[in-house]
């Protein structure tokens, strides 16, 4: 079981959030060829390791947030907003 | 007689050469299948498979065993269903039992559109020319005597397809190991792939925890961790690599007598030799490598087993685990060339790749051999993401597994 702190709730059960995916894609201009266009919709970073990713509090006070987590340990690096840049993580990470 | 002594060795354990024609890396299903019938079919002598564990250890040996050729696009249709006839004469090629028991996998309908959507989908599958047939509340429960036909999302009926079933995991991996190594080919296991020579464009070798080896060509069949290795290759992926769990209850006398699924409440259930009962459904869906799977999604399955079959809530569950599981955006695999020359996957099976393992072998070794995909595989393609060319399975079938 995942225990996520939400940025304005605190610490809650994996139950109450939604898993968003991916953060930090960028959209492409208009003019991206094919390639460009379908990397950005369908290529995804899927790392083993520290993965930068969004969840919604559903059932909590409705709001997306940011966070660094490991995919292999599960464990949570940083919780930040949306719209900020990549944390830099301190620790030592495990994985690759 | 011989109290379990004098077992001879079923395959060979050689030392890592220094060149192959072909290597392969990943020694579940798929890539032991693909080295049996490269040497088998295609005369190929020399070639390796490799992997970082054990033989069988991935999610070959993980999965609940279900084989069904039940798709809707005539594409996974013609695929599955070469995979299923593979399966049906699999033991007698192989020499080696599978224990392939055709005891039907039954679909239930949810509610009157559920089962409007079924007609449709087991009309496709009939044009498609694979056997499906819709049953009725009453002949769902004179298959499932046990079912709670009027539980949380009562039963409308269903459907069934009687040539699908289950066989043995570990004998699959097992039988095309020892075949495939009979003709020679080189399975080394605690070998782990960590990187690629690659040379304008073409790959002339990898990597291993055991040396470096040359190779012709390379293949790599890693589910769980084609993004992980297709980075090392130099390329990205469309996948999400996700838990995928299941679990067995203790063991009791026959009572269930097919694969029985509904994908409204998420659960498939079939009953093994042994008599334990064998369960899962839905993935836990956030990215993670970890092959453990959460406890809320366990207990979603067990709570949804229970409401279906209230009778088994006596039981023990004895063993829970997961295996990492990568899903394409249509569900559909990952097969043939991958941008870099003389490199070839076959991956994204998600979390229905086991029935596949014969025909995935199969078209791969023919891709592999005639450097062109197979025509069963024309339309699993990494380009079809680019051309849009998708196959939506998981759509049309809303199934999981
Ligand atoms: C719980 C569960 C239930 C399932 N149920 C079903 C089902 O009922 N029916 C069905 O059809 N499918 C099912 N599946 C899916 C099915 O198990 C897989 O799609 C299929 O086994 C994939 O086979 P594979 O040979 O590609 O991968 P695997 O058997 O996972 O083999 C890949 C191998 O690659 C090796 N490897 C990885 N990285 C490296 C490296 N760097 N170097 C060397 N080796 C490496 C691994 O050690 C592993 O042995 C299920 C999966 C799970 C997890
Ligand atoms: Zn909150």
């Amino acid at each position: 079981m995942l225990r996520i702190r939400c940025p304005w709730c605190g610490t809650r059960d994996e139950v109450e959030f939604n898993f968003g995916g991916e953060s930090h894609i960028t959209r492409p201009g208009l003019d991206a060829d094919d390639a460009l266009w379908s990397d950005y919709l369908f290529n995804k970073e899927n790392p083993r390791g520290v993965h930068y990713e969004h969840w919604l509090h559903k059932y909590g006070c409705g709001r997306w947030f940011n966070i660094a987590r490991d995919t292999l340990t599960h464990e949570i690096h940083a919780v930040y907003a949306m719209g900020d840049p990549k944390p830099e993580l301190v620790e030592k990470i495990a994985g690759d | 007689m011989h109290d379990h002594k004098g077992w001879p060795a079923a395959w060979r354990s050689p030392e890592l050469k220094k060149n192959y024609d072909v290597v392969i890396i990943g020694a579940g299903g798929h890539g032991l299948a693909t080295a049996y019938y490269l040497a088998k079919k295609h005369a190929v002598k020399n070639i390796a498979v490799l992997d970082k564990g054990w033989l069988g250890g991935g999610n070959t040996g993980r999965n609940t065993q279900v084989t069904r050729s039940n798709y809707y696009w005539p594409q996974s249709a013609a695929f599955f269903d070469h995979s299923l006839k593979l399966y049906e004469g699999l033991g007698r090629e192989l020499n080696f039992n599978v224990m392939l028991s055709q005891r039907g996998v039954l679909t239930l309908a949810h509610s009157v559109h559920d089962l409007e959507g079924m007609r449709r989908w087991a009309n496709a599958i009939r044009i498609n020319k694979v056997d499906a047939e819709i049953l009725t509340p009453a002949e769902v429960k004179k298959l499932v005597p046990m079912i709670n036909l009027d539980c949380r999302f009562p039963v409308h009926g269903g459907f069934i397809q009687r040539r699908a079933g289950i066989s043995r995991h570990d004998a699959v991996a097992w039988g095309f190991a020892r075949a495939a190594s009979s003709l020679g080919v080189d399975i080394i296991q605690q070998c782990e792939v960590t990187g690629f020579n690659i040379q304008s464009g073409r790959v002339t070798g990898v990597n291993t925890t055991r040396g470096t080896v040359e190779a012709e060509k390379i293949s790599f069949s890693v589910a769980g961790n084609t993004s992980h290795i297709a980075k090392m290759a130099g390329f990205r992926v469309p996948i999400t690599s996700m838990q995928l769990q299941a679990m067995v209850s203790e063991p009791i006398k026959p009572c269930l007598h097919t694969v029985l699924t509904s994908s409204v409440i998420h659960m498939y259930v079939s009953q093994s030799d042994r008599g334990e009962l064998v369960f899962g459904g839905g993935a836990d869906v956030y990215n993670s490598y970890a092959q453990r799977g959460g406890i809320p999604l366990l207990q979603e399955n067990v709570a949804a087993l229970l409401e279906l079959i209230p009778a088994f809530s006596r039981l023990r569950l004895m063993r829970q685990w997961a295996g990492i599981t990568d899903i394409t955006p249509d569900t559909t695999p990952l097969m043939g060339h991958t941008p870099v020359q003389n490199l070839y996957f076959s991956g994204g099976w998600g979390t229905g790749g086991y029935k596949a393992i014969p025909a995935g072998g199969d078209t791969m070794a023919y891709t592999i051999a005639n450097d062109r995909p197979h025509p069963l595989i024309c339309d699993f393609g990494l380009d079809r993401f680019e051309s849009g060319k998708l196959v939506d399975e998981g759509a049309a079938s809303g199934v999981a597994h």
